[in-house]
């Protein structure tokens, strides 16, 4: 597969959300800056409750900021951005196959074309033999699958991801975080990928950006320097990465801790 | 029972209190307890029910009926789906049709029997409005209860993936509503046939309700008793082709 496309580039100028929640107004973003090169996969990590789904969210859409400014540059792209969500999300109501179709079947993509492309996106994922299925006769594993081959289907500029392996136990995590850069290596979309996980966003992402606890502020940047092609499960024993992820950790450490208090005030 | 299966065993359980029911009336009866004149035994209905189908008296009000509840029924549930819908889809509707709702379901459907017979007639149409009334309430809460309960994740799905309006309303919101839909659908099937047999009391010469009311002014109780438990027949046979249908248009719903 060509990989001239690249995928689209964000650029993120002093983003702020308030929400108000009872009384007051909470402050969940303040002042983000931050620009995703075309192609480049960044992974957000962060404590609970730092505000980095609802960074996700107004990315895709579905939120809208407070204050500052959100550009995103997908030129040759028919579709912005797709997200994959925690919980697959898939449609209960729809086979697998419809809900991979879905978001061509919402952009009037005739049925042939739709078809041919589900098909590619189904053997992508591994999932062509369960294409007639509804999502509650799939384990976890394989719905994230199909939201997965839901979200590349649409070729989108930009992939958003909010922690869609968490909710998975650890063999499938694994399993699913190769596949998940296989692919990507294939196609070279932007990813914005949310997670908990140092090791995940040092496993998948090109850099790792650590937030603050609430407000969320971006606290440090961090390259991930591994080459790829990766292995995921060759490097995640590699000294490289026991070291980085403890300098990670370290950083991350400190708004653990700042948040635990913050709560017990 | 023994070469039975442990859900045929159940089933078979299930009849030993209505057959129970009527042995103990039957045998009360022959007894000398109670005046058959008035309490016919249940072999007295049975005869009667019988005879009135030898001479097809019974099967045209049964026809009258049916199609008075069917066509009452399609008539008011597929607006009660439409409205409710799109109550929970746009905040103007639902503060259009809340308070209408919220006033005019309380009101017992059968009073307004009279209206619909200045406005409709003595025909068919008077009482098919009154099944499609009776049956719009309880279907557009539903409807619109259930749409309204849909995970958020499903709206955010559909935004994301670039459903308009139309596809929304028809592939997002009717399908996650649907299962509340048939619970709204199964309770209208019933106070059809309740509103449906008070209304053939009066101003008709057919149907089920006729039937019970005319053999009351003609005391013949054994055929106002094969009315009553025809009705009650009705009710289960419809009642158990719906699950059928709920079965077949819910494939996704989990056991």
């Amino acid at each position: 597969m060509a990989v001239e496309r690249r995928g689209a580039a964000i650029e993120i100028a002093g983003l702020r959300k308030e929400y108000l929640s009872g009384p007051g107004r909470v402050l969940a973003l303040d002042s983000i800056d931050l620009r995703i090169a075309p192609g480049e996969f960044v992974c957000i990590v962060g404590p609970s409750g730092c505000g980095k789904s609802t960074l996700l969210r107004i990315l895709a859409g579905l939120d809208t900021q407070t204050g500052g400014t959100i550009k995103v540059e997908a030129p040759g792209w028919a579709v912005q951005n797709a997200m994959v969500f925690q919980e697959s999300g898939l449609f209960p109501w729809m086979s697998v196959e419809a809900n991979v179709g879905f978001g061509l079947m919402t952009r009037g993509v005739g049925a042939a074309e739709a078809a041919e492309r589900v098909d590619a996106a189904l053997k992508l994922v591994g999932l062509t033999r369960f294409r007639k299925h509804y999502p509650h006769q799939l384990s976890g594993g394989m719905r994230q699958r199909g939201a997965i081959a839901r979200a590349f289907v649409t070729d989108p500029g930009m992939l958003l991801m909010d922690e869609p392996f968490a909710a998975l136990d650890a063999q499938n995590r694994v399993i699913l975080q190769a596949e998940l850069v296989r692919i990507w290596e294939q196609t070279r979309k932007t990813v914005v990928y949310i997670t908990h996980s140092i090791e995940e966003a040092l496993l998948l992402g090109d850099r790792t950006v650590v937030m603050t606890a609430q407000p969320g502020r971006l606290k440090r940047i961090i390259d991930v320097p591994f080459p790829r092609p990766r292995d995921v499960l060759a490097l995640s024993a590699s000294a490289e990465f026991g070291k980085l992820r403890l300098d990670i950790w370290r950083v991350l450490e400190e708004e653990v801790t700042r948040a635990r208090a913050e709560m017990e005030k | 029972m023994s070469g039975l299966s442990g859900k045929a065993r159940e089933r078979l359980l299930y009849l030993i209190s209505p057959i129970g029911l009527l042995v103990v009336w039957q045998v009360l009866l022959m007894l000398g307890i109670g005046d058959r004149r008035f309490i016919p035994a249940p072999s007295d209905i049975a005869q009667r029910f019988v005879k009135l189908m030898a001479n097809g008296e019974l099967e045209w009000h049964v026809a009258v009926t049916l199609y008075r509840v069917f066509l009452g029924f399609v008539i008011g549930a597929i607006p009660a789906v439409a409205v409710g819908l799109l109550m929970a889809m746009f905040k103007p509707v639902r503060i259009f049709f809340d308070p209408l709702i919220a006033a005019l379901f309380p009101i017992p459907k059968i009073a307004l029997m009279p209206l619909l017979l200045l406005a409709f007639g003595f025909g068919d149409a008077s009482k098919v409005a009154l099944v499609a009334i009776a049956v719009f309430f309880p279907v557009i809460v539903n409807t619109y209860v259930g749409a309204a309960n849909i995970e958020k994740i499903y709206w955010d799905v559909a935004k994301n993936y670039g459903a308009s309006q139309m596809v929304m309303f028809t592939r997002v919101v009717f399908f996650g509503a649907l299962p509340t839909i048939f619970a709204g659908l199964r309770i209208a099937l019933a106070v059809s046939f309740i509103v449906l047999v008070a209304s053939e009391f009066v101003a008709t010469k057919s149907g089920i309700g006729y039937l019970i009311w005319n053999s009351w002014e003609l005391l013949q109780v054994d055929t106002m008793f094969v009315g009553i438990v025809t009705i009650g027949i009705l009710g289960l046979i419809t009642s158990v082709l719906f699950q059928e249908v709920e079965r077949w248009a819910v494939p996704w719903k989990m056991e």
